[in-house]
């Protein structure tokens, strides 16, 4: 027992380099994780406060709402409010972790392990980042965007760069592409495109006009044919990312206002699989971090004191608080996925006969690890809570479900942990985990282009539930901004 | 595979550039906040950092979201649960509770009124902001000997040493452009192509004939565009600025007789303390000289100056010598700017009054880029000379003076609350003051 990877808690780059390896051996040999390459960062509290309120990327352009919520987050930590995230990772390749200075080594082991490897693995493997994110290019784009606003707060001027971004910033929920990827139109049309604008500014031009005494107006000029001819047939109506309609179509953007919103567009898709996937990623990451710190137990290579310092930390992250707490936010995503996952496990290793009957798939087969792997690859926090969530988790968490009625003064429990209620359960909690039905379903459905080019949006409502009104019209603000015109928004019963 | 970066030492302040943005941002709302904060309090914290409180109007981020209060219905799933059985109804809390943190989650982001802890230098920011220093540039250009070189643009004149190649070499280059001055390029390649012509066995005169003559043209059009004429060169021009005296004097003048109270120096003393946070913003050095007088003036110590008491008779004019006598030997006007501030009940022995303003015409504001006089009253007496034409001797003596210079400006004080807008208004923005 006398080669412990550390004793001490304070730590130096030897002794985690050490530790570093002797992590990976477990994750990539016993584990069998498929990780991008890691990418570890030591920093400072200051750099972990500025990481997180710039939306936790280490690129990122300007913008006032990152020093709010620097602020906010700065007062907060002096204060002892909040501590600081023991660690941050980013989803790119090589994965960058930080990790911050003032840990112990064994908070720097139970970081590595959870954010090197169980993240990483995640990103690297579940479908949604695999579709639409694009980790080796994120870097450059940011590195991009953070220049090209730059150069157009240069050139155009704070206030109106910022006004621009705090609309894009107001429907960015709004500016994801849910089911299908952008259009992209080919390059021989782009060309034709431009070839037909050029021409018809040429054919526009009558320099006879210019000779009339003014106040004579000249006769109404052909009508400017629709450039993007393309509205109708291409751009399909209803269109449901906002943001990509108005760039294309909005009739007052001049071009790096146009480009201004293509990149947050692309940061907001870029988030959107993240949004769903909380619970499996943080689950995905404690489950990995669990493990990883047991293995190096049993294999003597940490001390009891620092088992006994990871348990600790361990616990109060997975900590769920009842719903009558006051510390109640919600359901936990490390408490609700590490739970489900170690479920899994358990019901693979020693199941119930409850569990044969719920999950004849794996029940008893013993692969936890496959049957895991095959979850982080494939699903997505509803699917997965719909597929995966057990009756004993149930009862353990004991989840109810409560029915909600706005004209009435009551909830009404609906259904609880018991043999009739399992299922119901299951499907209310993972609709909660549906981004699609969580975020308001706003659509594009028609812009009269030819008249006096009103927006006409719609809300479908979901079991009657309307928009917050006094954020409705601020945000409708917002997209007058960037429209140009009038827009309407109607709420109507899906 | 693995890098290990230790970024503990790059470079701090990241978001800065995201602060600044935001303290623009929230403007208004902070100041608001700033002032009334240093309202009450001691006026010597203002220099320090300082807990600012704003509320988030103004910076608010909306999104749409839903509002299942309102109307609509739902489902949601809870942990936790002790003895419902289904059916059970639960009362739903009252608004505003947090009912079992449910509305936490609804609305995302809380929208309270939040606090952060704001730098003496952005505090003070937007405490002296729109203040200037009356009359700086014009005294200063009068008083200061201190000159710089400093870049004026682009001449067509002037010493070889301070050629600028690079404006000269883009005037040449464009003029060769436009005078399509053949380029060493195009001459050998018609060289070339004449030797050709020569070599080819049935030799073509006429083309070896056109050919020489393009070549001569060529040859002869390169001598007489030249590469680099005259009108192209360009000079970087550079002129004689006066620097502004980077270095003041503020003189503190307080009666410290019997009838001045605690409460009077109290006042004073806030007055003089934004006066030195001020002249400190704008100076690389700024010094204080304390000169308290009763029938006699003496310099003393910031501690004696505002906590000890004497006793004695009240002869303002022995104040203004005492500044007069300590200017001239350690401070001349050619390196430092002198401000002088005196507060000061009002009252002073009979007669006393003439010589004072005498002192200041004849001696004291041709040297001083601003004198400020505080006149302390009490809250009665603040009412019974409600106009400023009123007033005890003193007073109306410096009206006089006041009169004849611009930069000797007399204010009355009952209450700390007077002293920011008399500050603010003695040193606001004005056209005149930038001229």
């Amino acid at each position: 027992m006398a080669d412990y990877l550390f004793i001490d808690s304070e730590w130096d780059f030897a002794t985690i380099d050490r530790t570093y390896r002797a992590i990976e051996e477990i994750a990539l040999n016993d584990l069998k994780l498929d990780v991008y390459p890691n990418q570890i960062e030591i920093i400072s509290s200051e750099q972990m406060l500025d990481a997180y309120s710039s939306i936790a990327m280490p690129l990122m352009y300007n913008h006032w709402s990152f020093g709010k919520t620097f602020a906010r987050e700065e007062a907060m930590y002096q204060k002892g409010y909040s501590a600081l995230a023991y660690e941050v990772v980013i989803n790119s390749s090589p994965c960058i972790s930080y990790l911050l200075e003032e840990n112990t080594m064994t908070m720097q082991a139970l970081v590595m392990a959870h954010a090197a490897f169980g993240h990483n693995h995640f990103f690297k493997n579940n479908y949604l980042f695999r579709q639409w994110t694009n980790a080796e290019g994120i870097m450059d784009y940011l590195a991009f965007a953070k220049k090209y606003i730059a150069a157009c707060e240069e050139r155009y001027g704070h206030e109106e760069v910022e006004a621009v971004l705090d609309s894009a910033h107001a429907l960015m929920h709004q500016g994801v592409f849910r089911y299908r990827r952008p259009p992209r139109p080919s390059k021989e049309k782009m060309i034709e495109k431009r070839r037909r604008r050029a021409e018809y500014e040429e054919g526009a031009y009558n320099e006879l006009w210019r000779t009339l005494p003014s106040g004579v107006e000249p006769p109404s000029a052909t009508p400017i044919p629709d450039l993007d001819e393309d509205f109708g047939g291409e751009a399909k109506l209803p269109e449901e990312n906002l943001l990509y309609f108005i760039e294309k179509n909005s009739p007052s953007l001049k071009a790096w206002q146009r480009e201004t919103l293509r990149i947050v567009r692309n940061l907001a898709q870029y988030f959107y699989p993240q949004r769903q996937l909380q619970v499996m990623n943080e689950g995905c990451a404690t489950f990995v971090h669990y493990t990883i710190m047991n293995l190096l137990f049993d294999r003597g290579l940490i001390t009891e004191g620092s088992w006994m310092e990871f348990m600790h930390s361990h616990t109060s992250v997975v900590f769920q608080p009842e719903f009558s707490d006051r510390r109640y936010s919600g359901f936990n995503p490390y408490a609700l996925g590490y739970g489900m996952m170690n479920d899994i496990r358990r019901i693979c290793e020693n199941p119930t006969a409850e569990d044969r009957d719920w999950f004849p798939e794996f029940a008893g087969k013993g692969d936890w690890a496959g049957t895991l792997k095959d979850a982080w690859a494939n699903y997505r926090d509803e699917s997965f809570i719909e597929q995966f969530l057990s009756p004993k988790l149930m009862r353990d968490f004991r989840m109810f479900a409560l029915f909600d009625r706005a004209d009435q003064s009551a909830y009404k429990v609906s259904a609880i942990h018991n043999e009739g209620g399992y299922r119901a359960v299951r499907t209310m909690l993972a609709t909660q985990y549906d981004v699609g039905a969580a975020d308001p379903y706003i659509q594009v459905t028609g812009a009269d282009l030819k008249g006096n080019r009103t927006l006409f949006l719609s809300h479908d409502m979901h079991r009657g539930v309307p928009l917050h009104n006094q954020t409705k019209e601020l945000v409708l603000g917002h997209i007058e901004r960037l429209w140009g015109h009038d827009v309407k928004l109607e709420e109507r019963a899906a | 595979m693995t890098h290990f970066v230790d970024r503990r030492l790059n470079p701090k302040g990241k978001s800065l550039a995201n602060r600044q943005r935001f303290l623009r941002r929230a403007r208004n709302q902070i100041r608001e906040a700033v002032q009334k904060s240093l309202k009450d309090a001691a006026v010597a914290d203002i220099g320090k950092d300082r807990k600012i409180k704003i509320s988030t109007k103004g910076t608010g981020e909306p999104r749409f979201r839903l509002d299942p209060k309102s109307s609509g219905e739902r489902d949601f799933v809870l942990p936790g649960n002790k003895d419902f059985m289904p059916g059970d109804t639960i009362d739903k809390p009252k608004s505003g509770q947090g009912g079992g943190g449910k509305e936490a989650s609804d609305s995302g982001e809380g929208e309270d009124d939040f606090e952060f802890t704001m730098t003496q230098e952005e505090i003070l920011d937007i405490f002296f902001e729109d203040l200037e220093l009356p009359n700086l540039v014009r005294t200063t250009l009068k008083e200061t000997p201190n000159r710089k070189w400093q870049r004026a643009g682009i001449t067509t004149a002037g010493s070889p040493t301070q050629i600028n190649l690079i404006r000269t070499m883009r005037n040449s280059f464009g003029r060769r452009l436009a005078l399509k001055r053949p380029t060493p390029k195009d001459v050998a390649e018609l060289e070339e192509r004449l030797l050709a012509a020569e070599q080819e066995s049935p030799v073509d005169a006429a083309e070896i004939a056109a050919l020489k003559e393009q070549l001569a043209k060529a040859i002869a059009k390169r001598k007489w565009v030249s590469f680099i004429d005259p009108i192209d060169v360009r000079f970087n021009s550079f002129t004689e600025q006066p620097v502004p005296t980077s270095q003041a004097v503020m003189f503190c003048l307080m009666d410290v007789s019997g009838s001045m109270g605690e409460r009077e120096k109290d006042l004073a003393k806030r007055f003089y303390m934004l006066l030195h946070l001020f002249l400190k913003r704008r100076y690389k050095k700024v010094d204080v000289v304390f000169i308290r007088h009763t029938h006699d003036a003496q310099e003393v110590n910031e501690q004696e100056f505002f906590y000890s008491r004497q006793s004695g008779g009240t002869i303002v004019s022995t104040a203004l010598e005492k500044m007069l006598e300590i200017q001239k030997a350690r401070y001349a006007t050619a390196d430092w700017n002198i401000y002088a501030a005196q507060a000061s009940d009002g009252y002073t022995q009979s007669g006393d009054a003439r010589t004072c303003v005498e002192m200041l015409n004849q001696q004291i504001m041709p040297l001083c880029q601003y004198y400020a006089y505080i006149e302390i009253l009490d809250e009665r007496e603040m009412e019974v000379f409600a106009s400023e034409d009123s007033g005890a001797e003193l007073w109306r003596a410096y009206r006089t003076v006041a009169a004849e210079w611009d930069n000797f400006a007399t204010k009355r004080i009952a209450k700390p609350a007077d002293i920011f807008p008399v500050f603010r208004e003695l040193f606001r923005r004005t056209e005149a003051g930038r001229g």
